[in-house]
């Protein structure tokens, strides 16, 4: 069985691997930079499409982390975006007008070019509405993090998703390019989420949260995952099997203890549901270009007439990385 | 007379660089000991960049792999020239290059020549302390280690079975005794030229060359044989966690060190710029002659490693997901669990509450929803109160109201109408109380006005299912603390339970129970469950209800006639 399940896995990852390597052709380089990446820069993976009104506060944000260079992927945008990061001083793009469902979600593009620009550095893949949080971030840089886990002897660190909304509709917390969506969008579910072992790759399968609480009240199953894995030492072989949920060889998913200890953790704050969301889940639900055919939009639409109002008495509203880490959402291990 | 300092250094170069200007200026000689591992470009370059300062020296280097000889050889080479080249030295202060002092070196040099004969360094034998990562203590002396523990990991381990295995002892050389600590010391003149010049060196040399990390035990040894006056302790402040790794200090643990009171400090993160700016420091607050305090520093990284050994009780994350089994997979607080005892006592929720102050719930695992306290649709931490919601994980739903409200005491109404998914975590956690009382379903099957033939197959599905739960409950895999009665037992002495109960979820704040919740009025209950039987049911689980079973002191003094419940 052990064997057997390892070589299996084995033969699924160079399967993707080798998908990667296929779908790389269809990319289409925009502006490449990466001869600026220095042996222990950190860089930073991201796919986007028609997101020009974020992606100015994402630089933003990422550049104070300390990013030293980011590498996106445009699935063909219409709104300009792409020349926007194009002239970015940090910044390389390619594109491509390919099906975002036949890249595994675009995830077979960033296979391909983290094979080739990120072996050896610690990457972080995320997405533009995805804020990493980390213990201590707020004075500590992302290379301090990569250093202390180095040390360590880790891998892989784990960042559950956390779905941030305004109190109020959605429709009504109005984005402005290069605005922080975290002062519009800035409460949050602290206790409801459940968790349940993936024998085979050996991730938590983690779910609930607002989305689950509203969308999927009728069939939890199929209620988004929030467990990701998107900070990773890489190695040329290492592939993410679906999105940033689960990584291959799966030992990088082990970012959690089972003795009752805590490993160290961090938060990716969701900033999806803004004012931009109604038309966005429109476009979703028609394209069907996301998991489920676009499932979770098309369940957004039909129920919520695109204005849902996820806040509830219990909401929280978001202060800081160490109220996360009270809450018991994410954890400092024992870094200190 | 002056302190000089032996600089360990691998890496980092640029601040190695700043923290021996510092040294220099505050009148110390450096002798430097560079890794031999580092490329001789690179080495050139750090050599160049010390040239202008007269009292730096570099030694003869030697590979140092971690846990292996090379790191004394070369701080033996290092100290050697440093005595020799400057006679003035009276103590010599052993240094890496991530080693910061945080306060003026004079500072130091004061507090070591109020104590010119005295060695710094922490030394302790291994029988006394638990210090030890891998398990390995008294035989890192008595086994041989010619593989490194970091590269060769897989031949490390054979060869320690194979040397257990055949019973393989060394011979401890003569007259030591081996101590271990910290490898940062500071010693005098006197007992390091003991040490180096000693006879037996040869003998020392030979035989720790083949003990495991003898950089935490070579200096701690032989300075037990040659030491006038031992304070055993370092003046560095280096604080390790659970793997034996050194903890770093950052930018924001600026204000924590210079409260500290210490000398010198590592590991420092060497892009940790505020903390290279800030020190060395001196402060009003900080007295020349005061002694290091290390107790916040050390309570920090104490809870820090507590976090990652045995985390929070009851709090399952996406960072911690013990088994569920285990100890620490319990609940976050105690809770107590009620089967029938609201059939029994209709008002039985209000009235908990209010005696006991705990957050009462009704019935959370219902089957059209979850009944949190106060009819609440939505509770902390955002739990719905939708059924298949909760259904999905039942577990789950439970270990996050507990951990959510967890400044409370929990209590929740159960009973075999409910989904029954979280039986086996009831039993198993030594954190939930549970109260049985057993065939109370009768009850509500009684009120509801049925006749016994209508509600037999429903009477009979309710006994099969508590009479499951009674069997977890009394397996031997349950650790809760169980309480269970039946029927009868509760009718004939309310008072008894509710008190314990109160008892035992208030504790020393309850009271005497004065005011009683109304029992139900069960006129009529033994001759129903009469009925039952006559049609083939059996509700063995109800206990004997006798006419004389009688509801006492909770009816408020109003006998209730039984009928006879007869075989």
């Amino acid at each position: 069985m052990g064997i057997w399940t390892s070589y299996r896995l084995r033969l699924q990852r160079k399967r993707w691997k080798l998908r990667a390597r296929r779908k790389a052709r269809e990319l289409v380089v925009v502006q490449d930079r990466t001869d600026q990446i220095k042996p222990d820069d950190i860089l930073l993976f991201c796919t986007f499409r028609n997101e020009d009104v974020r992606l100015p506060y994402f630089l933003k944000y990422y550049r104070a982390l300390g990013i030293n260079h980011f590498l996106f992927v445009d699935n063909s945008s219409d709104d300009g975006g792409c020349a926007y990061v194009a002239e970015q001083p940090d910044v390389s793009v390619w594109t491509t007008t390919a099906g975002y469902g036949d890249s595994r979600y675009g995830v077979d593009w960033l296979t391909a070019l983290q094979s080739k620009y990120a072996h050896g550095h610690w990457a972080l893949t995320v997405d533009v509405d995805e804020f990493f949080v980390y213990p201590f971030c707020d004075t500590r840089p992302i290379r301090a993090l990569a250093d202390w886990l180095d040390a360590s002897e880790v891998r892989s660190f784990g960042a559950m998703l956390l779905d941030m909304y305004p109190k109020g509709p959605v429709s009504d917390a109005v984005y402005a390019r290069g605005d922080d969506p975290l002062t519009v969008a800035n409460w949050f579910d602290p206790g409801n989420y459940i968790m349940t072992r993936n024998k085979l790759l050996r991730n938590l399968w983690i779910q609930g949260g607002p989305r689950a609480r509203l969308f999927f009240e009728e069939k939890p199953k199929q209620a988004p995952a929030l467990n990701k894995v998107p900070f990773v030492k890489w190695r040329r072989p290492y592939a993410y099997v679906s999105s940033t949920h689960m990584i291959l060889p799966r030992g990088l998913n082990l970012v959690y203890d089972r003795q009752g200890g805590e490993k160290a953790s961090g938060i990716l704050l969701h900033a999806k549901f803004l004012n931009t969301f109604g038309d966005r889940a429109n476009e979703e639900a028609s394209r069907a270009e996301h998991y489920g055919r676009g499932r979770e939009y098309k369940s957004y639409v039909a129920k919520h007439d695109n204005a849902p109002d996820l806040w509830s008495q219990w909401s929280e509203q978001y202060i800081n990385w160490r109220q996360l880490e009270i809450l018991g959402l994410m954890s400092k291990g024992n870094w200190a | 007379m002056t302190v000089g300092v032996v600089m360990l250094v691998h890496t980092a170069f640029d601040r190695a660089e700043q923290v021996v200007r510092h040294w220099v200026a505050g009148g110390c000689p450096v002798v430097l000991h560079v890794d031999g591992n580092v490329d001789d470009a690179t080495y050139q370059a750090f050599a160049q960049s010390l040239d202008d300062l007269d009292q730096v020296r570099f030694s003869q280097r030697f590979r140092c792999n971690w846990g292996g000889w090379g790191l004394v050889a070369g701080t033996q080479a290092a100290t050697t020239l440093l005595l020799d080249r400057f006679p003035d030295v009276r103590h010599v202060f052993l240094a890496s290059g991530a080693c910061l002092p945080l306060r003026p070196v004079n500072e130091l040099r004061d507090y070591l020549d109020a104590r010119p004969d005295t060695d710094f360094i922490e030394s302790a034998t291994t029988a006394d302390v638990p210090w030890t990562v891998g398990g390995l203590d008294r035989e890192r002396f008595t086994l041989r280690f010619p593989f490194s523990w970091k590269k060769h990991r897989w031949l490390f381990d054979r060869y320690v079975q194979l040397q257990q295995l055949v019973g393989f002892k060394r011979k401890i050389p003569e007259g030591i005794l081996p101590h271990m600590g910290s490898q940062w010391w500071c010693l005098t003149r006197k007992t390091l030229q003991a040490i180096l010049n000693d006879p037996r060196r040869k003998t020392f040399d030979t035989y720790f060359k083949l003990v495991w990390i003898p950089d935490e035990s070579y200096y701690q040894t032989l300075a037990r044989l040659h030491a006038r006056k031992i304070e055993s302790r370092s003046l560095t402040l280096a604080k390790f966690d659970y793997q034996g790794k050194p903890h770093i200090f950052y930018d924001d643990h600026r204000e924590l060190l210079q409260r500290s009171g210490c000398f010198v400090a590592r590991k420092i993160w060497p892009y940790a710029d505020a903390l290279y700016d800030s020190f060395p420091t001196k402060t009003a607050s900080t007295p020349p002659d005061m002694e290091p305090t290390t107790a916040t520093i050390d309570r920090i990284f104490a809870s820090a490693v507590d976090r990652r050994l045995n985390g929070r009780r009851g709090l399952y994350m996406q960072s911690r997901f013990p088994n569920p089994d285990k100890e620490k997979g319990l609940a976050a607080t105690p809770y107590s669990v009620f089967q029938g005892f609201d059939e029994v006592f209709p008002n039985f929720v209000n009235w908990l509450a209010k005696r006991t102050g705990a957050e009462v719930h009704g019935h959370l695992f219902a089957t059209d929803r979850a009944h949190f306290s106060n009819s609440a649709q939505i509770y902390r931490g955002g739990l719905s109160d939708n059924a298949r919601l909760r259904d999905y994980n039942g577990r789950m739903f439970l270990i996050n109201l507990l951990w959510n409200g967890r400044e409370n005491h929990h209590c929740f109404q159960f009973c075999p109408a409910d989904t029954q998914e979280v039986r086996w975590m009831l039993a198993k956690d030594t954190q939930a109380r549970i109260w049985v009382v057993t065939g109370a379903w009768a009850v509500s099957l009684f009120l509801s006005g049925r006749s016994a033939a209508d509600v037999r197959a429903e009477a009979a599905r309710l006994q099969r299912v508590e009479n499951k739960f009674l069997t977890i409950l009394r397996s031997t895999h349950s650790r809760a603390r169980i309480q269970i009665m039946t029927l009868a037992d509760l009718v004939e002495a309310p008072m008894d339970v509710l008190q314990a109960i109160i008892d035992d979820i208030a504790g020393h704040r309850g009271s005497a129970v004065t005011e009683v919740p109304k029992m139900a009025n069960l006129d009529g209950l033994p001759a129903f469950l009469q009925d039952l039987k006559n049609q083939g049911m059996h509700p063995f689980l109800t206990g004997e209800l006798t006419v004389h079973s009688r509801p006492g002191r909770a009816d408020a003094g109003q006998p209730k006639p039984y009928a006879v419940g007869q075989k």
